[in-house]
């Protein structure tokens, strides 16, 4: 698609991530919306959603904290081990977060299945006659952790798509901005998640 | 390197020491708002998950550790969506 | 400044040969200047559409009762053209068009700092575009609620409303992706020597606008998503029924488009700022106060959106805050009114098209803007909420504001553009209709408003009869004017004469290249050591 083969790519890595940034920023505020929101509702019916989050299990919410923080770690430690030129180890750190990615997933996955096999999902019968507070905390929950839960799959689709850079030696140790990003973007998911988790599973 | 990224390697044990810190903040927000604060849980619940965004920001994500502009800007952000809900609340409190 | 009529041998960025011909040339090039054309073509094609619609909504106002098309037509009419307006032309025109054109050059660059994004961006946009307006055509019937897809109505209307949220949910993508490709630019990419403070104040303007772009566009982005959400699973944020609280749409949809309106006007501002100066030979008054109220409104435009909702229910501490916050904001803008003027205090001017563009802006600005205070005042806007008078209100900003400074901008920039230069004559022929047609259609409406005459009915009663009819007429003038300044720029296009480097005596980077420019701007990446207006 690059029809002017001539001009130079110029590469500019602190501009790479400059750009990184501010789009975390813009995700940031994506989900500032749905921040006010539950704020707003939260304060308009603190008695539903105390009631409502009693049916979100604390363990669940905590374990999967527990991976975030540490998938978050181990991509941190991948540009760690890129620059000390060791691919082999970069390689390792970036699986073990996408595995810990695809854990969580499965988390959620169980999670929602058991709230939607007890009836409680959008448009539900048994959500319909609960309070409007619950009816509330129910839609945003599942707005909220659905729109991260999209987040996390973008993540790992990302994460090894420079998986496959660093294996084929296009991320290198003097050239590895795009690592930083992805890893960057890993980050904003753990962040995200660190406010759902106490405003979904630890309000009770 | 000559493309105005500086370099910054951060060692290994620094993100061990993080990630237990972060344990350590996330069990003891689990812990607090099992206690009956009342009013205060969902403070205590914001001001631990506060904290701990802004250790992931500053060691996770470099913050500390890259230009200033980047640490300005975030902290910018964060006052614009505090300002913001603030406002809103100017309606929701009074209404 | 030496001025020279041979043209540079490297061939312009039009006669390029990449490694695609023909049209395919121009939808994959990743070259700016291509992508900012490629903006201005499919908005020229947007704007006629929804300007048609304009005159057929008028023309159904020219007489009480049913003219030309009943009262559901009507809705979908000014939805459209509202929709199409707003977030097909206005958000996106200036930036889109005329800063990926000319930033990089302002500022001394090659191309943006993400070339292929750019393109991906303008991609968006089709894509988007298309998808908001197949709303019209499949389905259960257009969308009538209005552009601003009020909750609860947006999830109750049996009408088509989901492709066309969904459209304007991908549009506000295309413009962040393009706000994210300006700021990396500006941080990056300027010219050696050109420090922050050195920079034109178009570049300037896009600046502040780029960062609303970024920061407001994702909050709509998500409340858009939430309609969705609600029209498909019931999950109840705006709907009363099942908790929600339909005011708080109208909060999340002004915190984005409010900002919205200063991502219209900033760059118009910006354009003005490059105007006038050259065509009053003299350095711009006050440049560091231009450049401090740019960065205000930007900000303190955050913080005033709910003067669209006096009416709505607000709690009174938010309905005397957000009047006081309103008012606020029109110091900088007041403050940038004077810079202009004075600037023309004392200057040997040239009356060309351009600047006579600029002149126009100045008088439609003034009366948009002191009408937004009639508005801003709490008790007056009780009495005018949802009547002509805020029609004529917004008219006067959106399109006397932006409207006028993207003609000037075209007027001003095009020989850069094209390299040719186009009629004078006819030019200022089509802005004299143009501006008699606008101003006959809008002043009526004030008028309108203030003694009653509702918005969004295609019926009204007999006593606003008069009026109306001096304002359709004006809108037939207005849509004539159009219609000259566009053939004179279209024809010319082939037959002006070719133009010079520098026809208006121009001090930025833009005038020191070949008209049109080469395909990489400069031969040599130039050093800048002067401010940007120096005359004197």
């Amino acid at each position: 698609m690059n029809n002017h083969a001539h001009i130079d790519e110029h590469r500019d890595d602190e501009g790479a991530k400059t750009g990184m940034w501010i789009f975390i920023f813009t995700e940031l505020l994506l989900f500032g919306g749905l921040f006010i929101v539950y704020s707003v509702y939260r304060y308009l019916n603190p008695m539903a959603f105390h009631l409502a989050a009693e049916e979100l299990d604390v363990v669940v919410g905590t374990v999967n904290t527990v991976i975030l923080l540490v998938s978050s770690m181990t991509i941190a430690m991948a540009i760690t081990s890129i620059q000390l030129k060791n691919k082999k180890l970069t390689l390792i750190l970036m699986g073990v977060t996408i595995l810990l990615a695809i854990i969580f997933m499965v988390n959620k996955y169980f999670e929602w299945t058991g709230k939607i096999s007890h009836g409680i999902f959008p448009g539900s019968e048994i959500l319909h006659q609960s309070s409007q507070g619950e009816i509330l905390f129910f839609g945003l929950y599942y707005a909220m952790t659905g729109l991260h839960a999209l987040h996390i799959v973008i993540g790992v689709g990302f994460i090894a798509y420079v998986m496959w850079l660093v294996k084929t030696d296009d991320v290198k140790h003097d050239d590895y901005v795009i690592l930083e990003n992805s890893a960057l973007y890993w980050h904003l998911v753990d962040l995200i998640w660190i406010f759902l988790f106490p405003l979904f599973y630890l309000i009770t | 390197m000559d493309n105005g990224q500086h370099t910054h390697i951060v060692k290994y044990s620094t993100f061990v020491w993080i990630l237990i810190i972060l344990l350590v903040l996330t069990f003891s927000s689990v812990a607090i708002t099992q206690l009956d604060l009342g009013v205060y849980t969902v403070t205590g619940a914001l001001l631990f998950a506060s904290v701990k965004s802004v250790i992931v920001l500053m060691y996770f994500m470099h913050l500390k550790f890259d230009k200033k502009f980047y640490a300005i800007m975030m902290a910018g952000i964060a006052l614009l969506l505090t300002s913001v809900i603030i406002v809103t609340f100017l309606d929701y409190l009074y209404r | 400044m030496i001025e020279t009529h041979t043209q540079d041998t490297t061939p312009s960025f039009l006669e390029y040969k990449g490694r695609f011909k023909g049209l395919m040339g121009w939808i994959f090039s990743t070259d700016h200047k291509r992508i900012g054309l490629l903006y201005l073509y499919s908005m020229l094609v947007f704007f006629s559409v929804a300007a048609i619609l304009g005159l057929l909504m008028k023309l159904e106002l020219i007489a009480p009762g049913k003219t030309i098309m009943g009262a559901q037509t009507y809705n979908s009419f000014f939805t459209l053209h509202g929709i199409t307006m707003i977030f097909l032309i206005v958000v996106p025109g200036l930036p889109a068009v005329f800063g990926n054109f000319f930033l990089p050059i302002m500022i001394g660059a090659k191309d943006v700092a993400f070339p292929k994004l750019n393109l991906v961006s303008w991609w968006i946009y089709i894509i988007g575009a298309f998808i908001a307006l197949s709303a019209q055509f499949m389905g259960d019937g257009a969308p009538d609620t209005g552009w601003t897809f009020y909750a609860p109505y947006s999830f109750k209307t049996g009408t088509n409303m989901l492709p066309a949220v969904l459209g304007a949910f991908i549009l506000g993508f295309s413009s962040i992706v393009t706000g994210i490709n300006f700021i990396v630019t500006m941080h990056r990419m300027r010219a050696p020597g050109m420090n922050w403070m050195k920079m034109p104040l178009f570049p300037w303007a896009l600046y502040g606008t780029s960062w609303i772009q970024v920061l407001a566009t994702p909050i709509v982005g998500v409340t858009l998503l939430m309609v969705v959400l609600e029209r498909t699973l019931q999950i109840g944020f705006f709907d009363p029924a099942l908790g929600g609280d339909p005011i708080l749409y109208q909060h999340l949809f002004w915190i984005y488009s409010h900002p919205a309106v200063y991502i219209m006007i900033l760059p118009a501002m910006g354009v003005i700022s490059e105007i006038i100066p050259t065509f009053a030979r003299k350095t711009i008054f006050g440049y560091t106060a231009i450049v401090v109220s740019t960065l205000a409104i930007a900000f303190v435009g955050y913080f005033v959106w709910g003067h669209h909702m006096f009416t709505s229910g607000m709690s009174g501490v938010a309905l005397y805050t957000f009047s006081i916050l309103t008012f606020l904001v029109a110091i900088p803008s007041a403050i940038k009114i004077f810079n202009w003027v004075a600037t023309l205090h004392k200057a040997s001017i040239d009356l060309q098209t351009p600047f006579l563009w600029a002149l126009c802006f100045l008088f439609v600005f003034m009366i948009g803007g002191l009408s937004g205070m009639v508005l801003g005042a709490l008790s007056a806007n009780v009495h005018l909420h949802d009547t002509a008078f805020v029609v004529a209100h917004f008219h006067y900003i959106v399109f006397g504001g932006t409207g006028y400074a993207f003609f000037g901008a075209l007027h001003y920039w095009y020989p850069k553009m094209f390299g040719r230069m186009y009629d004078k004559s006819w030019a200022n022929i089509g802005l004299a209709m143009f501006f008699t047609g606008f101003n006959t259609l809008y002043l009526p409406m004030f008028y309108l408003g203030m003694t009653g005459m509702p918005r969004r009915y295609y019926d009204y009663v007999d006593k606003f009869h008069g009026p109306n009819i001096i304002s359709s007429l004006g809108a037939i003038l207005m849509i004539v004017g159009l219609i000259v300044i566009i053939t004179n720029l279209v024809r010319s296009a082939r037959y002006g004469a070719p133009a010079v480097k520098d026809p208006w005596k121009g001090k930025t980077l833009e005038w020191t290249v070949a008209s049109p420019p080469s395909l990489e701007n400069f031969d040599e990446i130039p050093t800048v050591t002067d401010h940007p207006y120096k005359y004197e």
